[in-house]
């Protein structure tokens, strides 16, 4: 079969259809967004009347894939890492319940925070939850195992959780396809009592997870992602977890590695493979992307056992992701180095687009709060975050999504008054609803900037999920309507937009300004679009002729 | 055969059209290939690059080690200091642009940046804004570069040619014509520029 060259994220995407995927749900979030992207393309994934969605948030997401899965179809959910804290408690609790039709959930790490405000390992999520977790080392290992992942998840009656890092999910190279499965039927677990965790019930599942955990160790090694690569030299034993077994295989590219390997692609780890390792070895070589999991476990609280060698004793870096020159200094190995950087290079930090309409919010903004202090302004994620940066410094926070409203409350009610919160449509959707009802109920003196540009920017220009009827939302949230101010973000509306928001500041309650206009990125995309279809109408016509 | 490309620019500058062309060219010669992308935040104006590796054998890392490239190709001057790590001091090429994306205030003056490419033992340095205008547009500028590195890819020109036909079929005959134009005119500067 003819080899597809896929992204990492692609190659999970096209495993799943193979597998049989009925439906994919998402929130998008870098570098997780090209698994939904691809099977939203996907001309496969139409005529199959694969479900390819974007939902509201990550924890909306999970629970529609779990409640696929109830109906006996197999189902997968997408998000980045710190979407899983967002999915948490429906991802917890959907461990505890176990899946019926295959349940996937594809969560992707971004270590060195690329694009991230941290880098969780979702391993950890993965023992928390105490379900299998899958860790690919490149993109056909992607592609097999959310395969593989579908048909664990339906053996044993689990979800699992399928773990990917940046570098996997934005990188391309040739994949090869599967036998095709078909969709399931619809059918209903034959455990009516299954979903409903009501105390007793939760317990006798609980149970049931807890049995299934020796079975889940062994399944990591029957499945031959956890194996064994004998090697001669007994003075270093290495264990490879995903990723970063490339990066040791780049270092012995003329030569085959001298020492025993264990690589590890799927947790939970059988205590027999580490074992051989350890036994026969004098020292153990721990590489993982991401948190020291694997080598916390191995060293145990004392650490008194045989050396160990990894990023908790400074082997390699503690945080960032690895890469094939660190491994190298692990190993002893002494490579080439490149030339230095000059002195001359400069920083490039990214910026708003030119002509976007963030700026010309927060000009306005920046203006109507210059009688007040400085940092009164909380915020939250999206590209109106690079207002934190010169010339704008407009903003003074960025935690979480949808953080920017309910951090405004608090700080409010610490007395800073006037408090503003800066919030993406998107951002709102996603998180930031709930929050306004908490102020709106307590009354709290808060002006909201609703940045519309009509798309989760961020992200690539996926589409708002409160696009048409963001004021609607607003007003049935209860903010009264003559506080809820539509302007246009533009220079020419400048002043007006200053006084507008300047009114809204100092009204004693709930204010909600939206800056409406749309992303220059998204209009470019939307008009070229638009020109190529109008351009193909115009030639079938004239070819008609 | 193996090649570890850096490519490198700002965000929006489109290196990955020059990362897709060289793609195809080597699947259309069956090489193996891993290409590491950016998405995400560094994609508005910030810096991109590409890991791109292509090899006649399996290739193990998505990254390209420090040391290890055989090329970079840089669309923006200043981009192409920011890999002089990566480049392998025995044999690699540096091949970029001298048109600066100037959207920092402290950007450096072109000719420190300049200065600091000539030091190098191999490269090639070309006015790719002005040749692609030559050529009828200012949007074939990255192919011109892309002309300009391809007596160093290892890859057939003529693959490289047909890739661009490929990519740009759809847009129709006259997007071709440029950007082949835009090619033969980086390649000619770079056979005869005697660095
Ligand atoms: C929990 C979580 N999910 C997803 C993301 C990724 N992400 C960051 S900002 C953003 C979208 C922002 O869209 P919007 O609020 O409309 O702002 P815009 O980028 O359009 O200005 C997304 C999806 C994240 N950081 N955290
Ligand atoms: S992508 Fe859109 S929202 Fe983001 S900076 Fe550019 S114009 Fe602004």
């Amino acid at each position: 079969m003819k080899k597809l060259l896929l992204l990492g994220d692609e190659a999970i995407a096209q495993g799943a259809i193979d597998a049989g995927l009925s439906g994919v749900f998402a929130y998008p979030g870098t570098p997780s967004t090209e698994i939904t992207e691809y099977i939203r393309a996907s001309q496969e994934a139409k005529n199959k009347g694969i479900v390819a969605e974007w939902s509201a948030n990550e924890k909306t997401a999970m629970e529609t894939a779990l409640g696929m899965s109830y109906a006996g179809k197999k189902a997968m959910v997408c998000m980045k890492h710190v979407g899983l804290n967002v999915a948490a408690d429906a991802f917890m609790n959907a461990a505890i319940t176990g899946s019926h039709g295959g349940l996937v959930v594809v969560s992707a790490d971004d270590p060195s925070m690329h694009s991230s405000q941290n880098e969780q390992d979702s391993r950890f999520f993965g023992k928390f939850a105490q379900i299998p977790v899958l860790e690919p080392s490149n993109q056909q290992e992607a592609y097999n195992m959310t395969y593989y992942s579908f048909l664990l998840s339906e053996k044993l009656g689990t979800p699992v959780l399928m773990r990917i890092t940046t570098r996997l999910a934005h990188s391309r190279s040739g994949v090869i396809r599967k036998e095709i499965l078909p969709q399931n039927n619809l059918s209903l677990p034959s455990d009516l009592k299954q979903f409903v965790l009501l105390p007793s019930i939760a317990r006798k599942q609980y149970n049931t997870l807890i049995s299934k955990q020796r079975i889940f160790e062994q399944e990591s090694t029957e499945s031959g992602h956890n194996h064994f690569i004998e090697g001669k030299d007994k003075s270093m034993g290495i264990i490879a977890c995903g990723i970063s077994y490339n990066y040791l295989l780049e270092n012995y590219t003329q030569q085959t590695i001298p020492y025993p390997v264990l690589k590890i692609s799927q947790y939970p780890v059988e205590k027999t493979l580490v074992k051989k390792l350890y036994d026969e070895v004098e020292s153990i070589l721990i590489l993982e992307e991401g948190y020291p999991i694997l080598e916390e476990l191995i060293r145990g609280l004392l650490d008194e056992g045989k050396k160990i060698k990894g990023r908790m004793d400074g082997t390699l870096p503690r945080t960032g992701e690895l890469n094939p020159n660190y491994v190298a200094k692990a190993l002893g190995m002494n490579y080439e180095e490149g030339y230095d950087i000059p002195k001359t290079l400069k920083a490039r930090p990214p910026v708003l687009c030119d002509g976007c309409s963030h700026w010309d919010s927060y000009y306005a903004l920046n203006e109507a709060l210059e009688p007040y202090s400085k940092g009164r302004v909380l915020s939250d994620i999206g590209c109106y975050t690079l207002g934190a940066l010169p010339p704008l410094n407009a903003i003074n926070s960025c935690v979480d999504m949808g953080a920017s409203i309910t951090m405004a409350i608090g700080a409010a009610e610490a007395g800073l008054v006037p408090a503003v919160a800066v919030i993406g449509d998107s951002t709102f959707t996603h998180s930031g609803m709930t929050g306004l009802l908490d102020a709106v109920n307590r009354k709290v003196p808060i002006t909201v900037m609703l940045l519309d540009n009509s798309t989760t920017a961020m992200t690539g220009g996926q589409d708002s999920p409160g696009f048409g009827h963001l004021e609607s939302i607003i007003k049935g949230l209860g903010v009264e309507e003559e506080h809820i101010r539509i302007i246009k973000p533009l220079r020419r509306h400048h002043e007006e937009n200053v006084a507008i928001i300047k009114e809204e500041i100092s009204y004693n309650g709930v204010s909600v300004v939206i800056p409406r206009r749309e992303c220059v990125q998204t209009l470019a995309k939307r008009m070229k679009l638009k020109h190529a279809k109008d351009k193909m109408q115009k030639e079938s016509q004239s070819s008609k002729k | 055969m193996k090649k570890d490309i850096i490519l490198a620019g700002v965000g929006g500058q489109g290196i990955l059209t020059i990362a897709t062309i060289i793609g195809m060219a080597a699947l259309s010669e069956d090489l193996q290939l891993k290409q590491a992308e950016v998405h995400g935040m560094s994609q508005r104006g910030g810096d991109v690059q590409s890991h791109l590796r292509i090899s006649s054998d399996p290739i193990a890392s998505d990254l390209i080690p420090e040391g290890g490239a055989d090329l970079i190709i840089s669309v923006e001057p200043m981009e192409a200091l920011r890999y002089f790590n990566m480049l392998n001091k025995k044999s690699g090429w540096l091949i970029s642009s001298i048109n600066p994306f100037k959207n920092i205030k402290d950007y450096p003056e072109l000719e420190d940046i300049l200065k600091e490419i000539w030091k190098l033992p191999r490269y090639v340095t070309l006015d790719a804004d002005k040749m692609a205008r030559e050529q009828g547009s200012i949007r074939g500028a990255n192919i011109v570069v892309l002309g300009a590195a391809s007596p160093y890819l290892g890859l057939k020109e003529s693959s490289l040619k047909e890739a661009i036909k490929t990519l740009f079929g759809k847009k129709g005959q006259d997007l071709i014509d440029l950007n082949l134009k835009a090619f033969d005119a980086g390649k000619e500067f770079s056979l005869n520029s005697n660095s």
